[in-house]
Parts: structure tokens; C-alpha cells; sequence
């Protein structure tokens, strides 16, 4: 076989599983992916979808109770739209009320129940200049 | 003062970037004053940016509240340390950070090339100003960003600095990613000088080659940094969590990484022309999406950037970039073509392909996982995001093969390797990694986690082939010049620095993927719930709840516990602390707020070679609370003046009465109150000690973890090591011309012959093939 159509095969059949590798991370990121959802969609949603959560945690609604916490969390831009939470794991540290939050876990009779663990707090970053408002946590 | 001072800087920066921008496109051409002039105008800017950083750090180490960023950033209380560090925490502030350590790399390059690539030089200087004025504009014109915007009235303290960056490592971890994104500015500009002009051969290559590999070493610094931040501050004991900020680091490094690699190919071999346009192209494209990124908000993340003004301009510029180099590569392409092939599937080179193919498939995954919610959105309407899950899914079998890589890249030869010398360079690392992986499989529960297992063995075989090189270099070094097999190590490496300095980084990154592997799939998490004397076993660890323990000083109560450990008969103790910090500039506020601020976990951690023993502790403060808040309640009718308040009661209401009447007396009031308050907030912490209560503990058995840290320092040594100037070449006088240069490039690869043949890498017959090649080669370079 001459060496340009040697090279013009290789090069074909590693396009080829480029393209089907491709195709599979694709395919498979849609499967794998959780959605990202505010409670004001959560509150609509059927019983047991699982979603991921995304909000602001309602100041002065955490307590904690033996292993646990419970909390509510709003909508980012609408604070009278808030959905009861309840979750056990490790806390990061920069958790605490009017902090915004991504939690994975599903609906239950109206409290979404977070995934042990899955709860993830933004950083009050050096970027932002909001001085925070007080609460417990 | 500071703030006209400092605007009149700025602004003549600004004006001089243009300058610099403008002479360097007259100097095209051989107009050599021009190009002249316009080195100069950069070595002005770095001057000027340089006086605007002084400034701002002046302002920030004497308190000088009047500039807003010092105000938002810092406090009296702030210790000097952070101070100094401030800058960077703000967005203006890492802004003038980009552009000043832009006008370091960019003085430093056209420095080193002055008299050189006279063709290129003009339009890359021309591209190094512009963006420089890019970032300069975006400071006096997007509004919101000016680092030397005042405030009036001016405050009498600081809003201070987050507790959660209060950390030695988060200060230094932002300038180095930003040296990193920055210093590959100077190889893209080059390189787009080099497509303008036609030049391009590897000369704009060997020109800014220690400009790639030292922003690749700062900006893994970086990774590194924030990784080990993450680790002992954060408080969930992990390092890494694919989040959209890390991952916008972590591309552009490894499109880094690929580039360092192929452009050794087009050293060599004058091969990989488009791909290595393309792959500076896409490493500065992602640099600029890393600074994008942490600016935009666009993805959620933990970090919380806020939305900020100037996310849409460097949008534009990533579009400006992308599509002026696209476009200007697909123009060049006949001049990019190259007239040779790789010889064999067995040589340095293909090995550098597959590499640089694994490292660009790595990267797309990552891009397309960290962008999926846009991507999603997009498809299906719904923002949907991936998971850790999906992407150690993809990464960790991308990231095994690389570490065999690391391996067989540098048993190889260039241009090709017969069987024979084949076998002879693998049989003994293909040994010992089949030895390790057996071993593994048999005697521990490494099977348990079968990627674990092949990582373990390819890094093996690569620690072993890499080990076997230096022996052979140094053997074949000590049957030159004789000396001691040290002694010939340290001269072998010393004479070929680039290559071995490529070793070392190889030998670091195969270290730091072991500790990956170890510690992802091997450690044991636990969550604990204990009361004082209680125990609990984890992972053969006896871990008791000895006491709780408070401290008290100017920013923080902290909460902690002091915990045994029982180890393999061993007794160690391990403090840790959760700790509550007081919400800065809210004198006269409740004690509650004393508990309202952020709060930081220090981690207990017993570090060693096998695994560390990391803790953190969440106190149960329900009691403590309702205590405080009782005295909230006490305070209250304490001030107000209620019947039956003792004396000290009616001395704190009557300072407030004639602080209200008096506006001169409110802040000595208020400063007694705070005291009050404050004795008492430490009061009621110290009464923590007697509640007894329960604490959650978290306790993780992280085998391996050390190494992830000591393999980075190795790697980073190596790349110091590959950076250095050789003596040898200093003593040579530089190379001047283009002709020069391919001579000396020449001379280099036929000494890289000598040296894998002495070293037993090549066959005797292998050898004479090349050899002849070679010499063939640099015979007509001579007569060109």
C-alpha cells in the first residue's frame, strides 16, 4: 500500500473513534446530568424527582436537630418563594443563612431531602463586596 | 493624594500601552528605531503599573481608607501579612494585577530578544500592548473597577478581609494562577507575530519556549495552592472538586502541557506547525476564559464572583482572539505545511502525538462537562449540571494512560527505536510494574478499585524507566569523565538540563497521580457523633473525644476539641477547632453576632508518609445559643433601665443616654459597650466547656495524600531545573542569527544522539543510521 494511503486510512479510522467517543461522553452527559432547579420549580414538581437545588438560604431558618439540619431555601431573586429542606452530612464552612447553596436530592411530600453530603456552599468570595446580614448557623 | 496619584499613573499607562502598540506596528518592516521606541514604551509601562501597585500596597499597609478598594478589603485589625495581600482579593485590584505582571513578561521577552527575530518582534510587541491596554481600559472605563477610586466621607475602618482567605497559601495562590495565565500571553503574541510575518520555523518557538514552560509551572503553582487550600481549610477534608473555577485553571495547563511537548517536535523535526498554532491559540484562549470565568457568574460554582461588569468585555476579547487566529492560521496553511513525516510509530515523537491527543481529549471532556449547564440549556431549555461522578468517569482512564506515557515518552528515541533497542530500554520497568501490580493485587486491597490498580503499576513502569535513564546517563557520563556515579548524575543533569529537568517534572506528576488514586479510592470518611470520653474506631484508628477546648481573641471565639488517637500502639493528640469570627464594623450590635460571623474549621491533621488522619469538628452550640441569646434579653433590660438593674446597668444606660444626646461621646460609649460585650460573649464561650455536649466530628484516612503535595514539588523542581540557562550556554555567546540558531539546534539533537546511545537507548545500529542522518542534515544547514 502506498504510504499517503496508509496515512489517509489511519487518519480515518482515528476520526472514527474520536467521533464515537465523542458521541458517548455527549450521549452520556445528558443521562448523567441532574437538574438545576429553584424552589419555585420545585414546588411544582411531581414527588420524587430528583433535581438539583439551587437557592439562597432563608436567614434565620437553620436548626439543627440530633445528626441533621433542617432549612429552607428561596429563590435567588424572589425570597417569598421557599421550599423546607432537610439534610445530613458535612457542612462546609462558609454555609449559613442568606448564603447561596447547590444541594442534590429530591422532593418528598414538600420537603426536599437533600443527598447525604451533596450540599455545596458558594463562597462569599473576596469578589463580592456584599457585607452580610446576620443570622445563626 | 494616592487616588489623583495613582489615576494619573493609570491613565498614562494606558496611553502608553496604545503608544507601545502603535510604534511597534511602525517598526514593522526593519524600521529598527521604532521597534526600539517602542521596547522602551513597554519598559515605561511596567514602570508606570509598577508605581500604581506600590501605591495601592502603600494604601492598603497605612489603612488609608479613603480608597475604596482598601476599605473593602482590609481593616485595622487586618493583620500585615493580608494587608500586602489585599490587592488581589478584590476584582480592580487582580485587574491591575493581569496587566502589571503582563508588563513583567512582556518587558522580560522583548528583553531577551532585542537585536532577534526582527520580524516578529514589531507585532508582538504590538499584540503583548495591546491586550495590555485591554485590561488598563477595562480598569478606567468599565466602570466600578478603578483600583484608585476614593470614598467621602472617609470611613474609620475597614469592611476587613474574609476570614476564609485568611490562609498563608489562598494569598499566594491567586498571583500565581494569574502569572500563569498571563506569562502565556508572550508565546501566543509571538506566535501570532510568527503567522503574520511567515516566519515560521521554530524560531519564535526557541524564542519564548521558558516563557511557556515558566507559566505552566506558575500556573500548576497555583493549582497546587488552592488544592492544599482546600484541603486544611475548607472543612471537608478534599482537594479537588471539578468545580467550573478549578477546571478553568486546569485546562489551560494541560493545553499547556500538550503545547511544552509538540513544540519540542517542531524544534526537531519541523513537523506540528498548525497543531502548535492551534494549541497556543486554544492555551491563551482558556487563560482568558479563566480569568472569564472567576469574573462572570455564568456557572455556578463555589466561588461566588458576583456579577461584575467586566465579564462581557473579556468575552469579546476570547471572540476577538479565537477568530482573528483562526482565521489567520487557516491563511497561512500552505506555508504551515511541513515536507516530513514522522518516521516511525516508535519514536519520541509519535509517543509526543498520542500524548498531546490524550491531553487535548482530556481538556475537551472537562470544557464540555464544565459548560454543560450553558450547553444543556441551550438543547433542552433546562439547566442540567454534571457531577464529580461524570467526570472522574472520563478523566480517570484519560489520566492512567497519561501516566503511562509519562513513562514510554522518554525511553524512547527520536525519529525511531528498533526492537531491539526496544526491548532492552522496557524489559526491566514492564517487570517491575507487572512485580508492583501483582504484588498490589495479592498482598493489599488495591483490586478493590482496578483503575487504582493500573495506575499503580503504569506508574511504576514509569518511575522504574525513568529511574533507569538517569542510571544510564550517568553511568554512560561517568565511562566519559570518570568521578563518582553522584557526581556523574549531577553533571549529566546539569549538561542536558532540559531533558532530565522533563524527567523530574515526569517522575512528580506519576508521584502526584499515585497519591490521587490512593487517596480517592482508598479513604475512609467517617462522620462521628461523641460526648466528652466517648470512642470511636476508624479504619483501625481508636479516635476518642478527649475534651472541648475554647479560645477567645480579637477576631474569633473558637470552639474545638482536643482529640486522642490510638495508632499501631501509638498515642498522639489532635486539636481542632471550629472558629466563629466577629463580623467586622458592627460595634454595639448583640452577642449574638459574636456567633453570626463566618465561621472557619481548623483542621486537625496528622500528616505522614502512609496517610494522613485529617479531622474536623462541628460543635453542637444549642445550649451556648440559647445562653447567648438570654443575655441578648438581660442586656436589653439592662440598658433600657428596667426596676431592680444592678449598678453597672445603670452606668452602661446612662453613657448611652449622653452618647445620644452628645454625638462627640458616641464612639468612647461605644467602644466601652463593645468591651462589655465582648468580656461577656468570652463569658459565655468558656461556659461551652461545661456543657458536656455532643460534637459531630469529621474523621477521613486518606492513604497516600502526602505524595500528592510532594510529587507537585517535584515536579515543579523539575521544571526549574528544565528552565535554568545552562553555564555552557552562557559562556556561548547567543545565538544571533537564524543560522546560528538552527546550528546550535543541530548540534543539540546530534549530542541528544550520543547521549541516548551511550546511555544504551539506542542500538549500535540505530545509532549509525541517525548519526549519518544528522550529520547529513547539518552539512547542508552549513551550506545554506
Amino acid at each position: 500500500m502506498d504510504p499517503a494511503r496508509k496515512r489517509k486510512i489511519r487518519l480515518v479510522v482515528a476520526l472514527s473513534v474520536a467521533v464515537l467517543l465523542a458521541v458517548g461522553l455527549v450521549y452520556t452527559s445528558f443521562s448523567a446530568s441532574t437538574e438545576a432547579k429553584e424552589p419555585s420549580q420545585l414546588l411544582s414538581a411531581a414527588p420524587g424527582s430528583s433535581a438539583q437545588l439551587t437557592g439562597r438560604v432563608v436567614v434565620g431558618s437553620v436548626t439543627r436537630e440530633g445528626e441533621g439540619m433542617r432549612f429552607r431555601v428561596a429563590d435567588r431573586d424572589d425570597a417569598g418563594k421557599s421550599i423546607p429542606v432537610t439534610y445530613s452530612g458535612t457542612v462546609p464552612d462558609p454555609f449559613r443563612g442568606g448564603r447561596e447553596i447547590v444541594l442534590t436530592g429530591s422532593v418528598e411530600n414538600g420537603v426536599f431531602a437533600g443527598e447525604r453530603d451533596t450540599l455545596v456552599t458558594k463562597c462569599p468570595s473576596k469578589f463580592t463586596t456584599e457585607s452580610s446580614p446576620t443570622n445563626d448557623g | 493624594m494616592t487616588a489623583s496619584l495613582g489615576s494619573v499613573a493609570l491613565a498614562l499607562a494606558f496611553l502608553t500601552a496604545i503608544f507601545a502598540a502603535v510604534a511597534a506596528l511602525l517598526g514593522r518592516e526593519g524600521r529598527g528605531r521604532w521597534v526600539d521606541v517602542s521596547r522602551r514604551a513597554v519598559y515605561g509601562l511596567f514602570a508606570l503599573l509598577t508605581l500604581c501597585v506600590v501605591l495601592i500596597e502603600l494604601a492598603f499597609a497605612g489603612d488609608d481608607f479613603s480608597l475604596n478598594i482598601v476599605q473593602q478589603h482590609s481593616s485595622i485589625e487586618t493583620p500585615p501579612f493580608y494587608k500586602l495581600a489585599a490587592m488581589w482579593s478584590s476584582q480592580e485590584g487582580s485587574l491591575l494585577l493581569w496587566a502589571w505582571v503582563l508588563s513583567i513578561a512582556a518587558s522580560l521577552a522583548l528583553y531577551a530578544t532585542r537585536g532577534k527575530l526582527r520580524e516578529i518582534v514589531p507585532y508582538a510587541t504590538a499584540v503583548m500592548a495591546a491586550i495590555a491596554a485591554f485590561f488598563i481600559g477595562l480598569m478606567l472605563f468599565a466602570g466600578g473597577v478603578n483600583p484608585f477610586a476614593g470614598l467621602s466621607p472617609v470611613p474609620a475602618d475597614g469592611v476587613g478581609l474574609n476570614p476564609l482567605l485568611q490562609h498563608p497559601s489562598m494569598m499566594i495562590h491567586p498571583p500565581m494562577l494569574y502569572s500563569g495565565y498571563v506569562a502565556f500571553t508572550v508565546p501566543f503574541a509571538f506566535a501570532i507575530g510568527a503567522l503574520i510575518t511567515r516566519r515560521l520555523d521554530a524560531s519564535w518557538i526557541r524564542s519564548t519556549r521558558r516563557f511557556a514552560l515558566i507559566a505552566w509551572a506558575f500556573l500548576g503553582l497555583g493549582l497546587l495552592l488552592g488544592a492544599r487550600w482546600s484541603y486544611t481549610e475548607l472543612g471537608w477534608g478534599g482537594y479537588w472538586a471539578w468545580d467550573p473555577v478549578e477546571n478553568a485553571a486546569l485546562m489551560p495547563w494541560l493545553v499547556g502541557t500538550a503545547f511544552l511537548h509538540s513544540i519540542m517536535v517542531q524544534e526537531k523535526r519541523g513537523m506540528l506547525k498548525v497543531w502548535n498554532a492551534c494549541l497556543i491559540v486554544a492555551t491563551f484562549s482558556l487563560a482568558l476564559l479563566g480569568t472569564f470565568l472567576v469574573r462572570s457568574g455564568v456557572l455556578e460554582s463555589i466561588h461566588a464572583f458576583g456579577d461584575s461588569t467586566v465579564g462581557p468585555y473579556i468575552l469579546g476579547l476570547i471572540a476577538v482572539v479565537l477568530v482573528g487566529s483562526t482565521a489567520l492560521i487557516v491563511s497561512r496553511l500552505d506555508d504551515l505545511r511541513s515536507p516530513k513525516r514522522i518516521d516511525s510509530l516508535a519514536s519520541r515523537e509519535s509517543i509526543f502525538l498520542v500524548n498531546n491527543l490524550l491531553l487535548v481529549a482530556l481538556t475537551a471532556t472537562i470544557f464540555w462537562g464544565t459548560f454543560f449547564p450553558l450547553i444543556s440549556e441551550l438543547f433542552t431549555g433546562e439547566r442540567a449540571s454534571l457531577a464529580a461522578p461524570w467526570f472522574d468517569r472520563y478523566t480517570t482512564p484519560l489520566a492512567i494512560l497519561l501516566v503511562l506515557f509519562t513513562g514510554i515518552g522518554p525511553l524512547l528515541a527520536w525519529r525511531r527505536i528498533s526492537w531491539g533497542s526496544a526491548k532492552r530500554v522496557f524489559l526491566v520497568p514492564a517487570i517491575v510494574a507487572i512485580a508492583v501490580g501483582a504484588g498490589l493485587a495479592l498482598f493489599t486491597d488495591a483490586a478493590d478499585s482496578l483503575w487504582a490498580l493500573a495506575l499503580f503499576a503504569f506508574a511504576a513502569f514509569a518511575l522504574t524507566g525513568l529511574s533507569q535513564e538517569f542510571w544510564r546517563g550517568a553511568a554512560a557520563r561517568r565511562s566519559l569523565s570518570g568521578g563518582s556515579m553522584p557526581a556523574a548524575l549531577v553533571a549529566v543533569v546539569a549538561r542536558n538540563r532540559r531533558r532530565y529537568g522533563g524527567y523530574i517534572v515526569h517522575i512528580g506528576v506519576a508521584v502526584l497521580l499515585v497519591g490521587v488514586a490512593a487517596s480517592s479510592s482508598f479513604q475512609t470518611n467517617r462522620d462521628l457523633r461523641l460526648a466528652p470520653g466517648e470512642s470511636a474506631v476508624v479504619d483501625g484508628r481508636t479516635v476518642t473525644y478527649e475534651r472541648p477546648t475554647v479560645s477567645v481573641d480579637n477576631n474569633a471565639i473558637g470552639l474545638g476539641a482536643v482529640l486522642g488517637i490510638e495508632q499501631d500502639g501509638k498515642r498522639f493528640d489532635l486539636n481542632t477547632e471550629r472558629r466563629y469570627f466577629r463580623p467586622t464594623g458592627t460595634g454595639g450590635g448583640t452577642l449574638s453576632s459574636f456567633f453570626d460571623g463566618e465561621a472557619t474549621s481548623e483542621v486537625g491533621l496528622k500528616a505522614g508518609a502512609g496517610s494522613d488522619l485529617w479531622s474536623a469538628v462541628q460543635p453542637n452550640i444549642t445550649a451556648l445559643r440559647r445562653r447567648v441569646r438570654a443575655a441578648d434579653r438581660g442586656f436589653r433590660a439592662c440598658v433600657s433601665g428596667a426596676p431592680g438593674t444592678p449598678p453597672q446597668c445603670r452606668a452602661v444606660s446612662r453613657l448611652m443616654r449622653a452618647a445620644a444626646v452628645n454625638p462627640s461621646l458616641r464612639p468612647a460609649a461605644l467602644a466601652q459597650i463593645e468591651g462589655l460585650q465582648a468580656a461577656t460573649a468570652e463569658r459565655l464561650a468558656r461556659s461551652y466547656l461545661d456543657d458536656e455536649a455532643t460534637a459531630t466530628f469529621r474523621v477521613i484516612v486518606d492513604p497516600l495524600v502526602t505524595w500528592i503535595w510532594i510529587g507537585g514539588l517535584i515536579a515543579l523542581s523539575g521544571a526549574l531545573i528544565a528552565v535554568w540557562p545552562a553555564r555552557s550556554a552562557s559562556r556561548r555567546p547567543v545565538a544571533g542569527t537564524e543560522l546560528e540558531a538552527l546550528k546550535e539546534a543541530k548540534y543539540r539533537e546530534i549530542r541528544d544522539a550520543e547521549l541516548d546511545h551511550a546511555a544504551g537507548k539506542l542500538s549500535d545500529e540505530d545509532f549509525a543510521l541517525l548519526d549519518a542522518e544528522l550529520r547529513r542534515e547539518a552539512v547542508e544547514i552549513l551550506k545554506a
